[in-house]
């Protein structure tokens, strides 16, 4: 395999390992903020617990967050490098910023909250709990303007002499609608990946009526109403970024509904069989007017098909395949937009269920895997915005074969590509035995304390 | 603000956050290594990652600045170095990963294999960043090939020469120095007296090898033709510093001790980058095609901008920083309630 293909995979792999984490570090944030404010209020210990709870899981499930983000911020060098030189002017910025006002405030106050409980004034615990919450959905904001300006380059020039792409309006890159945008539907999903995993562990213990059921109980109800208010949120903003592609990345939008010719009004497919090279389409059963609708807010305006956006873009780029992977952003999409409904109709049903005893009921034992959810449509989504942009890593300028790093073998990648998969495997392995045995094993051993004396160490002499 | 200043102000502010990043990070890495030497029980291991534990995550937080800042203020340095030092970084994140989650979840879980793996992790990932990028910074300074395209040439055996891997063990033993240190400020009775046995014996390996460093400077970089800017007595004061250190671990001086080896680091690094500027990278193979800061920057516009933001947030992030030492400004015991959190 070439260098670029193993760049390109290492890259995909790593960023979506990432964003296995980070939706419920996003989320978890604020429903532990609220729990521990409802304690300070209401000097409530169940309260108390729950925030100790949650905590927890929060706490796993950050640490690996932090430690795949490392690689993250250093990969556009490594493996990027002509891409670097060539958006640096733009995009180191936002990437700096989100250091200095983000991971700072973060890192820092999570210090805080971990070891401070009893040190410091109970005040100051809770502030930083919220700080800690605000930070990380702070880096997202920052990180996602940085990504939206490689999807829509806005305030900009290209230098003449240098080639390379230089800044003219700051304003212009932190106000990009396409970064606002992704941060609108990136924060709903990460709340709602949140309470989604609240519901399916609380369900799980509801089930099996531990001495804690007031405690889940109360965590299934605040999961259920954030959980469909989130889904909603989530639900609109797609549609937002719908038409947003519909004006910007025109090719995505077709490839996103394999959609050959251009079409008005359009439809859309539910589902569509295309011919072995994925390009072109075989059979289709598809709703009239649907696509038309997600693209403009009406059910007859015009979407361009993929063969007349490629014919457009031969002429403006010069020769190329200018057409995205369309099974992978076709099924992407589908898989999102399904698990995405399923969701909103989930937590309304929950909601429901709550003015009964939901103790009683049969389906409660289910409910646990509603957890899966997020995450297919988390990952769906990155690999879609992603994988739609293709051939470009900055959609218009820059084209992902002359922004990888010159310089790296195919021996290099192999080792680093073998390297991240050995330890990210162990990484997820760690984290999921911990997540699992602190969510099924409740809230006493979140409050028990750590330190084990007893235990002796293995190797070394007392 | 001239176009000149802003590259100059750029260099020393990624130059501070550097020194900031070895000052802070420096004893998290030589605690970190001492970890499994010193803490023989249990708890003991508690209270020596308690001693770095709520702030570690912080620290690091200065490389992640640091990168960030030179992507934004140098891209063309950024992507040279990035992707030259390409195996070598991917080792450094190996060790980085594997000591931060280590440090996170040792005590998840009280299966005594569980900990002792994961603080052997610990250990590791420590001296595995700390060799690393002691290397990575010696061969900076010694410079690296680097063609008339800003590509780098070589490979990671380039960066495995004598000097390079001097730099590295030096920033290791230093380290380790400076986290006995702190240790010795921040624990108690029967571990801190240990920590001052082990000190004395730390203190000799980081003389030789420093020794060892310093002359190898002088032979191997550029430091006597004053490309750079001659950095003086700094070295020289940076040595004495360190030689200073012993006065006061014999007199169990540990707030003093710990300032020696700090000043020590900072002093070093200021050597560093001294002898660099205005180069962010030398050519090993033509001092034209060496990276400086005139030509490696970004616009005068981005350098403004950056700069009004550096100027905002800097102060604030400084301040909530040293608040939080701060707060835990007391020393720890092993005495199991003061350990759990
Ligand atoms: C819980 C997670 C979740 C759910 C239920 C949905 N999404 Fe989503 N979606 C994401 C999580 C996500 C994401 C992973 O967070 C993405 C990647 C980039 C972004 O901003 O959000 C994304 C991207 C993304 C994009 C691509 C943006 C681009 O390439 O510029 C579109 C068009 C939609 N979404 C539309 C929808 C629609 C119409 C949904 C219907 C309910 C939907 N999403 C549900
Ligand atoms: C965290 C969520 C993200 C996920 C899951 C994600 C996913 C992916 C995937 C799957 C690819 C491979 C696409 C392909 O090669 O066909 C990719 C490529 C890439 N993405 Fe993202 N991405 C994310 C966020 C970002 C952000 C925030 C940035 C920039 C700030 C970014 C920059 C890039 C770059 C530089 C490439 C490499 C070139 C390419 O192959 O397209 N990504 N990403
Ligand atoms: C490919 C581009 C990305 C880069 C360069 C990047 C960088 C980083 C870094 C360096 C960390 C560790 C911070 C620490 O040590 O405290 C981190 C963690 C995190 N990132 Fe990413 N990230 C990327 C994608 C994303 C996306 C798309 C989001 C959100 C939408 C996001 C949000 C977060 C959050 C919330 C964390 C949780 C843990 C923490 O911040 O410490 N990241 N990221």
């Amino acid at each position: 395999m070439d260098p670029i293909t193993l760049s390109r995979w290492q890259f995909g792999l790593t960023t979506v390992y990432h964003f296995l984490f980070v939706p419920l570090t996003l989320g978890l944030g604020w429903f532990v903020a609220f729990m521990q404010t409802r304690y300070y209020q209401t000097k409530d210990e169940t309260f108390r617990k729950m925030a100790k709870f949650w905590g927890k899981l929060f706490l796993i499930n950050f640490a690996i967050g932090v430690v795949t983000g490392i690689v993250q911020e250093f990969q556009f060098g490594m493996n990027w490098s002509e891409y670097s030189r060539f958006v640096g002017d733009i995009f180191g910025a936002p990437l700096a910023i989100e250091a200095l006002m983000a991971f700072f405030m973060e890192s820092t106050f999570l210090g805080i909250w971990i070891f401070g409980e009893g040190r410091v004034p109970e005040k100051v615990h809770l502030a930083s709990i919220w700080l800690v919450a605000i930070g990380s959905n702070l880096s997202a904001l920052w990180i996602l303007l940085a990504n939206g300006w490689m999807q829509h380059p806005v305030g900009y020039v290209i230098n003449a002499v240098t080639g390379r792409a230089q800044m003219v309006d700051f304003f212009a890159v932190i106000t990009n609608p396409k970064g606002w945008i992704f941060f609108w539907h990136t924060i709903s999903a990460g709340l709602a990946t949140a309470s989604f995993l609240i519901l399916g562990v609380s369900a799980y213990h509801l089930v099996r009526k531990t001495n804690y059921a007031d405690l889940f109980k109360r965590s299934f109800q605040i999961a259920a109403i954030v959980g469909l208010v989130s889904s909603v949120l989530v639900f609109l903003g797609g549609h937002t970024q719908g038409q947003y592609i519909y004006q910007t990345q025109p090719m995505k939008m077709a490839s996103i509904e394999a959609l050959w010719e251009t079409e008005k009004p359009a439809s859309f497919s539910i589902l569509t069989i295309g011919d072995l090279s994925g390009k072109k389409e075989v059979w289709s059963l598809r709703l009239p007017g649907f696509t038309s609708f997600l693209a403009c807010n009406n059910f007859n305006c015009e979407v361009r098909g993929v063969n007349d956006i490629q014919a457009e873009y031969e002429q403006k780029y010069g020769p190329g395949d200018y057409i995205p992977l369309m099974v992978v952003t076709y099924w992407t999409f589908r898989f999102m937009m399904l698990t995405g409904l399923l969701m909103i109709l989930l937590s309304a049903l929950f909601l429901l269920a709550l003015r009964g005893d939901i103790t009683k009921t049969k389906w409660m034992k289910w409910v646990p895997w509603v957890i899966v959810l997020p995450y297919i449509a988390n990952s769906s989504g990155w690999i879609l915005t992603e994988m739609g942009r293709q051939p470009w890593i900055v959609q218009g300028l820059l084209k992902v074969q002359d922004a990888v790093s010159p310089n790296l073998t195919t021996v290099d990648l192999l080792i680093s590509l073998i390297g991240y998969a050995v330890v990210y495997g162990a990484l997820a392995a760690a984290d999921f035995h911990l997540m699992k045995k602190y969510a099924l094993a409740g809230p006493d051993a979140a409050l028990r304390e750590s330190v084990d004396v007893e235990s002796v160490l293995i190797g070394a002499q007392d | 603000m001239s176009y000149e200043f802003l590259q100059t102000l750029w260099f020393i502010l990624i130059a501070v956050l550097w020194i900031g990043f070895y000052f802070l990070e420096g004893f998290d890495f030589g605690v970190g290594m001492l970890l499994i030497f010193l803490g023989k029980k249990d708890s003991e291991r508690r209270a020596i990652i308690n001693a770095i534990g709520p702030t570690w995550d912080g620290n690091e937080v200065w490389l992640l600045t640091a990168g960030g800042a030179t992507f934004a203020a140098f891209p063309q340095w950024y992507a040279t170095m990035f992707s030259g030092f390409y195996l070598a970084l991917f080792l450094l994140l190996v060790g980085l990963i594997i000591r931060g989650i280590a440090l996170e979840y040792r005590s998840k879980d009280s299966n005594p294999k569980w900990r002792s793996l994961f603080d052997w992790m610990i250990a590791v990932g420590s001296f595995l960043s700390a060799l690393l990028l002691g290397t990575a910074f010696a061969n900076l300074a010694r410079g690296v090939p680097i063609d008339g395209r800003m590509m780098y040439t070589g490979n990671l055996f380039t960066l495995l020469n004598p000097y390079g891997l001097l730099g590295g063990l030096a920033t290791v033993a230093v380290f380790l120095l400076h986290g006995a240190n702190f240790l010795a400020l921040k624990l108690e009775g029967e571990l801190r007296e240990r920590v001052y046995n082990l000190s004395k014996r730390l203190y000799i390996g980081a003389v030789v090898i420093t020794t060892l460093l310093l002359i190898g400077t002088y032979f191997y970089t550029d430091i006597r033709t004053k490309l750079g800017v001659n950095p003086g007595v700094t070295p020289i004061a940076s040595y004495a510093v360190l030689l200073l250190t012993i006065i006061f671990i014999n007199r169990k001086m540990e707030g003093w001790a710990f300032v020696a080896t700090g000043l020590h680091i900072v002093l070093t690094q200021v050597t560093f980058f001294m002898l660099m500027f205005p180069r962010l990278m030398i050519s090993s193979l033509n001092p034209d095609w060496s990276l400086t800061i005139y030509n490696a920057s970004s616009s005068q516009y981005t350098l403004t901008v950056m700069s009004i933001i550096a100027l905002i947030f800097v102060p604030i992030v400084l301040a909530y920083q040293g608040w939080t030492y701060y707060m835990f400004r007391k020393r720890i015991s092993t005495k199991k309630d003061s350990l759990v959190y």
